[in-house]
């Protein structure tokens, strides 16, 4: 007797439908507003199943036209813009611009303005990278971290508050110096941050460098290699993270770097780990810089005070001689003057190289200022590393990125 | 600092017609529009400028001639030094300069930038479109002639409609963003995006006809 076997409806059914869908590719939009994004980045994806099969980074949502604004107004009136690029580190923004249009100017600052600004830069690198580490690591589902590291950065918005008057947009630099000179005891208040951050900063590094879940959902993820880094023109500790020693801090020294002794951190495999790596060491690093600054901290001018033609004169010699008070007018209705000529200044940013590339036909107007932003190139990398992996990993590579959209589109 | 020097001397006997460009800082040559790969490609090879750092262009305003000069800024990660390339765009209403993805990938972001911005077509290039500004925006917002107020430009919004079939509701911006409407009387009126609560009881809810609903 025989016993007719007959395949149920449903695997026939998945079968076919297999057969219909199986290679049928899918579009999806991650972004303008995903947490993940940090900020206002598209990744247009094309994914089959789990897997991306190409990946298309739409930029420009928070596109302002920061060059074309900067081309309507004078020079010491573009700094609150640069605050607003990479705005987790403002004040090292504020310092590029500063020593790019001085080196237009042919302007050499004083040793207490350099070391004012070696200061606030390295601050700020370590306030950029407690948010660049607390928003990975909530990307990948650690949010101690985030709240550990804000915690910290509090501590750094205070002592901007104390020395900029702003928490955020602090447009402390000026051409040819700073805003005003460090109030007093605000060094004593930086060394106490420093002497509290070290453990601190272990105690955040502690929860993710060994642990499993991190470590699975970054080792061997969104490997870069040394030739496409350079190929990409990736910068910063996404560029060291793939073992390119390159540190303009201490490759092309300027405002005094090369004063300061401190180590350049490498990755070996340029892995999304790698980078956090090479970011947590980097704080450390930073901390190091600081106390040496302050240790050294020269005393002088915070202004270069040759600079007559760039800094409006002292009030009383505007209300009493004719010299200074047209020289006082001058400044504010036309801005200081520049020579004419170009040049091109980068610095060793958070985020990577920001270059400012600055043509001047004289006058008190850039003719043109290019903004080249660390987080627009790193991201060109995309479409290459994040094809043919899961979407889960897409999230771990942008955390590891470390990116700022108001930088990237400017 | 020696190599680039050397760079520019090597550089100009291969290529005669390269000449010195004016700088206050790097080493810079001139470059003819023809040459620049070529040129680009033996600082790479044989100067090791491994990284491309910038890739723009800079519009003279118009009727200057040559009107749009592209600029490279290349910067060796092994003898740390820079070297700025220009090269002038031939024509002035429809400037192109060749591509140089083939030697840096990198090129590929930055000529799309100068191309949404400044108008610069780069031949050769494998996905010229726009990048910061929408698809299908008319204009090149970075050249001179471009007023800083901006053009006002339908909104992609009936072609988002239909491709997705949702209705599309402007953003409510009087005059662009940020931008306060002139002789009102006190900013909540003038400025669109300060909180406006008055219209409960002082003026009644601005009516929805400005918005743009999908016929059903």
């Amino acid at each position: 007797m025989a016993t007719e076997f007959s395949i149920p409806d449903s695997v026939a059914k998945a079968a076919e439908a297999e057969q219909e869908y199986g290679s049928e590719k899918m579009d999806l939009s991650m972004g303008p507003s995903h947490p993940s994004t940090h900020g206002v980045l598209r990744l247009q994806l094309e994914i089959d199943g789990e897997i991306v099969t190409k990946c298309d980074p739409v930029v420009g949502y928070l596109h302002r036209g920061d060059e074309k604004i900067a081309e309507n107004m004078t020079y010491n009136q573009f700094v609150p813009y640069t605050d607003r690029l990479d705005y987790l580190a403002p004040l090292a923004n504020n310092m590029a611009y500063a020593i790019a249009v001085e080196k237009l100017a042919h302007l050499e600052v004083p040793p207490r303005c350099q070391a004012i600004r070696v200061l606030t830069a390295e601050m700020a690198r370590i306030s950029s990278h407690l948010m660049g580490l607390g928003a990975f690591g909530l990307d990948v589902g650690a949010w101690t971290v985030l709240v550990l590291s804000l915690n910290q950065r509090e501590f750094l918005y205070k002592l901007f508050e104390e020395l900029t008057g702003a928490r955020f947009t602090t447009s402390y630099t000026r051409i040819g110096g700073v805003m005003r000179d460090i109030p007093d005891g605000w060094l004593d208040n930086v060394g106490k941050f420093c002497d509290q951050f070290l453990p601190a900063l272990e105690e955040i590094l502690s929860l993710l460098t060994r642990n499993k879940i991190f470590t699975d959902r970054t080792m061997d993820v969104g490997i870069i290699s040394k030739e496409d880094a350079l190929a990409y023109g990736l910068t910063g500790p996404n560029l060291r993270g793939s073992g390119v020693p390159l540190d303009l801090r201490k490759d092309r020294p300027y405002s005094g770097y090369e004063q300061y002794e401190f180590d350049v951190p490498v990755g070996t495999k340029g892995d999304s780990y790698d980078r956090y790596l090479v970011r947590g060491e980097e704080m450390r690093q930073s901390v190091r810089i600081i106390r040496q600054v302050i240790k050294s901290f020269p005393a002088g001018d915070w202004y270069a005070k040759d600079a007559r033609k760039i800094f409006a004169p002292p009030k009383d010699k505007v209300l009493s001689s004719m010299e200074e008070l047209i020289q006082n007018f001058m400044i504010v209705t036309e801005g200081p003057q520049m020579p004419p000529g170009e040049v091109y200044f980068e610095a060793e940013n958070p985020k990577g190289i920001l270059g400012f590339y600055v043509v001047s036909k004289g006058g008190g107007v850039p003719w043109r200022l290019k903004i080249r932003s660390p987080s627009f190139c790193n991201l060109s990398i995309v479409p290459k590393v994040c094809a043919g992996i899961l979407i889960s990993d897409v999230v771990a590579i942008l955390g590891s990125f470390d990116f700022v959209m108001g930088e990237c589109d400017r | 600092m020696t190599a680039p020097i050397a760079a520019k001397t090597a550089l100009k006997e291969k290529f005669p017609q390269v000449t010195d460009r004016a700088s206050a800082d790097h080493d810079a040559v001139n470059v003819p529009v023809g040459e620049v790969v070529a040129v680009l490609k033996y600082l790479r090879d044989e100067f090791a400028f491994d990284l491309l750092m910038d890739l723009t262009a800079v519009d003279w305003a118009e009727g200057a001639s040559p009107r749009f000069t592209v600029v490279y800024h290349l910067f060796s990660s092994i003898n740390l030094g820079y070297i700025r390339v220009a090269t002038d765009c031939l024509s002035d209403t429809e400037p192109t300069a060749p591509s140089v993805v083939e030697l840096w990938p990198a090129a590929n972001w930055h000529e799309r930038e100068c191309y949404d911005l400044l108008g610069v077509k780069f031949t050769a290039h494998p996905d010229l479109r726009r990048i910061l500004m929408w698809d299908g925006y008319p204009y090149h917002p970075l050249r001179k002639e471009f007023p800083l107020a901006g053009i006002e430009v339908p909104l992609p919004d009936d072609e988002v409609s239909a491709a997705t079939g949702t209705a599309v509701i402007a953003a409510p911006m009087a005059g662009g963003p940020f931008v306060a409407s002139p002789g009102e009387i006190n900013l909540t009126e003038a400025e669109p995006r300060a909180k406006d609560e008055s219209w409960s009881d002082r003026r009644p809810r601005p009516d929805q006809t400005g918005l743009k609903q999908l016929k059903s």
